[in-house]
């Protein structure tokens, strides 16, 4: 029973797996700058990054490219690979708290943009700190809840 | 106006929960076992094994199931009374929410009736998981 791992889909893509855990380190730099200054334009612009790795992956967005193209060739060892959906799944979670974080800034409502920019924050330092996995975490207690029970 | 203290507050209690939540992964615990929840082969979709049976519930947006399948599945083959099924959590949701696993992988310890005695969230070490093994007679 691993119709999981065996479907053609997952097997598919797949990516070096240090290029998403780089990609949030930045991500929490920026989101850090963006949860201190209080400018929305930052959040936007990290919005648009996350936008990018939900829908295109994250090897697509300007931090995968920059892995890929100025610290992926300086490291030397063998390059660990993982599926592309978890860490696209996470993508998608820290576009969702971007856009409410980003909503929240021009209702005027700045505790709901430091509260959504703070739980992006979190999630990025997880996964780049301690190498968290939204998906694993989060997913299954989603579609718990979001499905009715039969 | 430039302020510090969310910061602050995010990183702290995001270290806080990054230090508890990998010191908590792959460690095999009785205590979050289901009491009295019988598993068998009609509900698992497999035969248990004749000792022991670990049973992997894993989810597509997930990196550690893939190495948590392999480190279990190279295990079994030596093992002849231990078996490991391998269940997709999503298309199983009434088996998730009555053994209420949270979050992927986590699998669970059984013995020859199906009784769960422990189970682990993440991936667990070799070492963890003979012995689990060793102690389900």
């Amino acid at each position: 029973m691993s119709e999981v791992l065996d479907k053609p889909e997952v097997q598919k893509i797949y990516i070096d797996a240090r290029g998403p855990r780089f990609s949030a380190t930045i991500t929490a730099i920026v989101l850090a700058t963006a949860l201190v200054t209080h400018n929305v334009w930052v959040l936007i612009a990290q919005g648009l990054v996350f936008l990018i790795g939900a829908t295109r992956g994250p090897q697509f967005t300007p931090y995968g490219l920059i892995f890929k193209n100025l610290v992926k060739p300086r490291l030397k060892k063998e390059a660990p690979t993982e599926d592309v959906r978890p860490p696209k799944f996470a993508q998608a979670v820290g576009l969702l708290f971007a856009l409410v974080g980003i909503f929240g800034a021009l209702a005027d409502r700045s505790l709901i943009f430091s509260v959504a920019t703070a739980f992006a924050l979190g999630a990025a330092f997880l996964n780049a700190a301690f190498n968290y996995c939204l998906g694993c975490e989060m997913y299954l207690l989603l579609v718990r809840t979001t499905t009715r029970r039969k | 106006m430039k302020t510090y203290l969310p910061l602050a507050v995010v990183l702290v209690l995001a270290s806080a929960y990054g230090f508890w939540w990998k010191g908590t992964r792959g460690a095999i615990r009785s205590n979050k076992a289901i009491p009295g929840h019988r598993l068998s082969a009609a509900v698992l979709g497999e035969e248990l094994g004749s000792r022991a049976t670990m049973v992997q519930f894993s989810s597509a947006f997930c990196t550690p199931c893939r190495a948590t399948h392999a480190l279990l599945s190279q295990m079994v083959i030596p093992m002849e009374d231990v078996k490991h099924i391998h269940i997709d959590a999503e298309s199983h949701l009434e088996l998730v929410r009555t053994l209420d696993i949270r979050s992927t992988p986590t699998t669970l310890f059984i013995n020859k009736d199906g009784i769960e005695v422990g189970r682990a969230a993440g991936t667990p070490k070799r070492e963890q998981v003979l012995a689990a093994l060793a102690a389900i007679n």
